[in-house]
């Protein structure tokens, strides 16, 4: 069973978070990750060779919060692998107890630690929803039946702040079709254009989940801006963080006032602390999410 | 066309160096290496030059019309056989599909001159973008004409993904995301969006491609590999 479909369905507003696994065999700064954030949400993302950058693979980190007692949400990408080993790796996911799975293209290897690297992209994102979708049904891509089917509950990334939105959202509606049912989105700085992707998704019954960003320190908003794509931190919000005494603290508070705001339009956050781990649980009690403690 | 780039200078010089080579000719290409300038007639005069500079001998030298045309190389080499057998290596300003030719028609050590980049549009004069990867599965008819097999970096059928932001690519940011041109070009055509694009037939490509002509005019098909 899928904690966060149940409580998408049922219309509970969810939190997730996001751990990354380590470059190495040592498990132990992630399980700490872990422990900060993850009881203080509904299910924690374990991103697969984030920014085109060597990690340990999602499979075995995400079933390592399973084992920790917390729900993955098991990250593929297109990236690294053809369909071969796409489909393989959602039947060991389903085998190893992963029940949510999203599905990215990934960030081109140039722009990652090995671009010397192929870039596979073999089938892209609303592809692979569809094959994971079809593997729901019982079947593989060619349509063969499997021993044994998988019933993932199936997302996808959304960007409701690159325009031109039309393409956006025609994407979106794509993805829904290919059977994706929950959204997250890159972070969201523009609330109007949030409540624009979530309306205009409304009738296909999908859930979005908005992206919260931690803004830390200048540092942290001159990298986004140059080195990450699909994202650019508003000249406002730069500038309220930059001009502050204590940068951090200045990001907390914002990123507790966007959870309070994301509260009112969409169906969960996402919150990406960048390394403020030990921050989560007062950005979201201060926004009057956790009551746990 | 082919187009081809120049090669690192230093491992053709290597190239020779390794089996003591001391005489060479030099054999260039009529047709798209021309239109690149990488192995037309000055090109081929220039590499020459330096070959001589270094110290090699160069024993003759020839632009055929069609490097990569078997029958048009045999002859073009038949017609400086006395050069040719008088050197050690074969020197090639082509592609490797012309290379190969060569090495095919004279039976010496035969080297890659430049280096074969991909199939080119002309854009301008000696300004070439690559638009098609043969892929063999053409999905042109599905986006209004605009390849994003070749020209999406990521080459998704299904765009745009992530990285576009105000239009632009994310890879190569000075340019306008495709799958943004093609949702376009398809909306100004009255076309309506692009529909969801299946998983690509990659076998379509399987190296290495072969057609014949004759075979299949005798079996009245025209399945290519
Ligand atoms: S879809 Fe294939 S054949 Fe058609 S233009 Fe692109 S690479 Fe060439
Ligand atoms: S931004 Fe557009 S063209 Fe560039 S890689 Fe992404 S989908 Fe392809």
């Amino acid at each position: 069973m899928s904690r966060l479909r149940d409580a998408l369905e049922r219309g509970d507003f969810v939190i997730t978070g996001e751990v990354a696994p380590p470059l190495g065999t040592d498990l132990a700064s992630m399980r700490t990750a872990v422990e900060t954030v993850g009881p203080y949400c509904t299910a924690l993302n374990v991103t697969d060779n984030q920014g085109a950058t060597l990690h340990l693979s999602s499979l075995a980190a995400s079933r390592e919060l399973l084992d920790m007692g917390y729900e993955p949400i098991f990250q593929q990408t297109c990236r690294d692998r053809n369909r071969l080993a796409l489909q393989s790796d959602l039947l060991a996911a389903w085998t190893l107890g992963l029940r949510n799975l999203l599905v990215v293209t990934g960030d081109d290897p140039r722009s990652g630690d090995h671009p010397q690297a192929k870039g596979v992209f073999d089938l892209d994102s609303t592809q692979l929803a569809g094959v994971a979708a079809g593997m729901n049904e019982g079947h593989d891509m060619l349509g063969r039946d499997l021993a044994g089917a998988t019933d993932f509950y199936i997302g996808a990334a959304l960007f409701p702040e690159a325009e031109p939105w039309d393409v956006q959202l025609a994407r979106a509606e794509r993805k829904v079709e290919a059977g994706v049912r929950f959204f997250q989105t890159q972070a969201i700085f523009d609330l109007d254009k949030l409540e624009r992707a979530v309306a205009a998704l409304e009738p296909s019954g999908a859930k979005v989940i908005a992206g919260v960003l931690v803004l830390r320190s200048p540092r942290v908003i001159d990298f986004i801006n140059k080195r990450l794509a699909g994202l650019m931190v508003p000249d406002a919000v730069a500038d309220r963080i930059r001009s502050a005494t204590d940068p951090a603290e200045e990001a907390v508070r914002l990123a507790t006032e966007q959870v309070r705001a994301v509260r009112e339009i969409a169906h969960g956050v996402h919150v990406m602390p960048l390394g403020l781990d030990a921050e989560v649980p007062r950005i979201l009690r201060d926004a009057g999410l956790a009551d746990a403690e | 066309m082919i187009i081809t780039k120049p090669r690192d200078w230093a491992r053709i010089e290597r190239n020779l160096t390794e089996i003591g080579a001391r005489r060479v000719f030099i054999m260039g290409c009529g047709q798209c290496a021309t239109v690149a300038g990488t192995g037309g007639e000055p090109e081929v005069r220039e590499a020459a030059r330096r070959l001589e500079e270094g110290g090699w001998e160069v024993t003759g030298w020839a632009v055929g019309e069609v490097t990569c045309h078997s029958g048009g190389t045999r002859l073009e080499s038949r017609k400086h056989d006395t050069e040719i057998a008088g050197s050690d290596a074969v020197l090639v300003l082509s592609c490797g599909a012309g290379v190969q030719t060569v090495a095919d028609a004279i039976a010496k050590p035969v080297f890659p001159g430049l280096e074969s980049a991909f199939l080119g549009n002309v854009v301008r004069h000696g300004v070439f973008e690559e638009r098609c990867q043969m892929c063999g599965d053409c999905v042109l008819d599905r986006t209004a004409g605009i390849c994003p097999v070749t020209t999406c970096p990521k080459g998704l059928l299904n765009g745009p993904c992530g990285g576009m932001w105000d239009g632009m690519c994310e890879v190569v940011a000075d340019r306008e995301c495709v799958h943004v041109r093609i949702a376009r070009r398809l909306a100004e055509q009255g076309r309506g969006a692009a529909g969801r694009i299946e998983p690509k037939d990659f076998s379509a490509k399987l190296k290495p491609g072969s057609l014949n002509l004759r075979e299949t005019r005798r079996r009245g098909t025209g399945d290519a590999r």
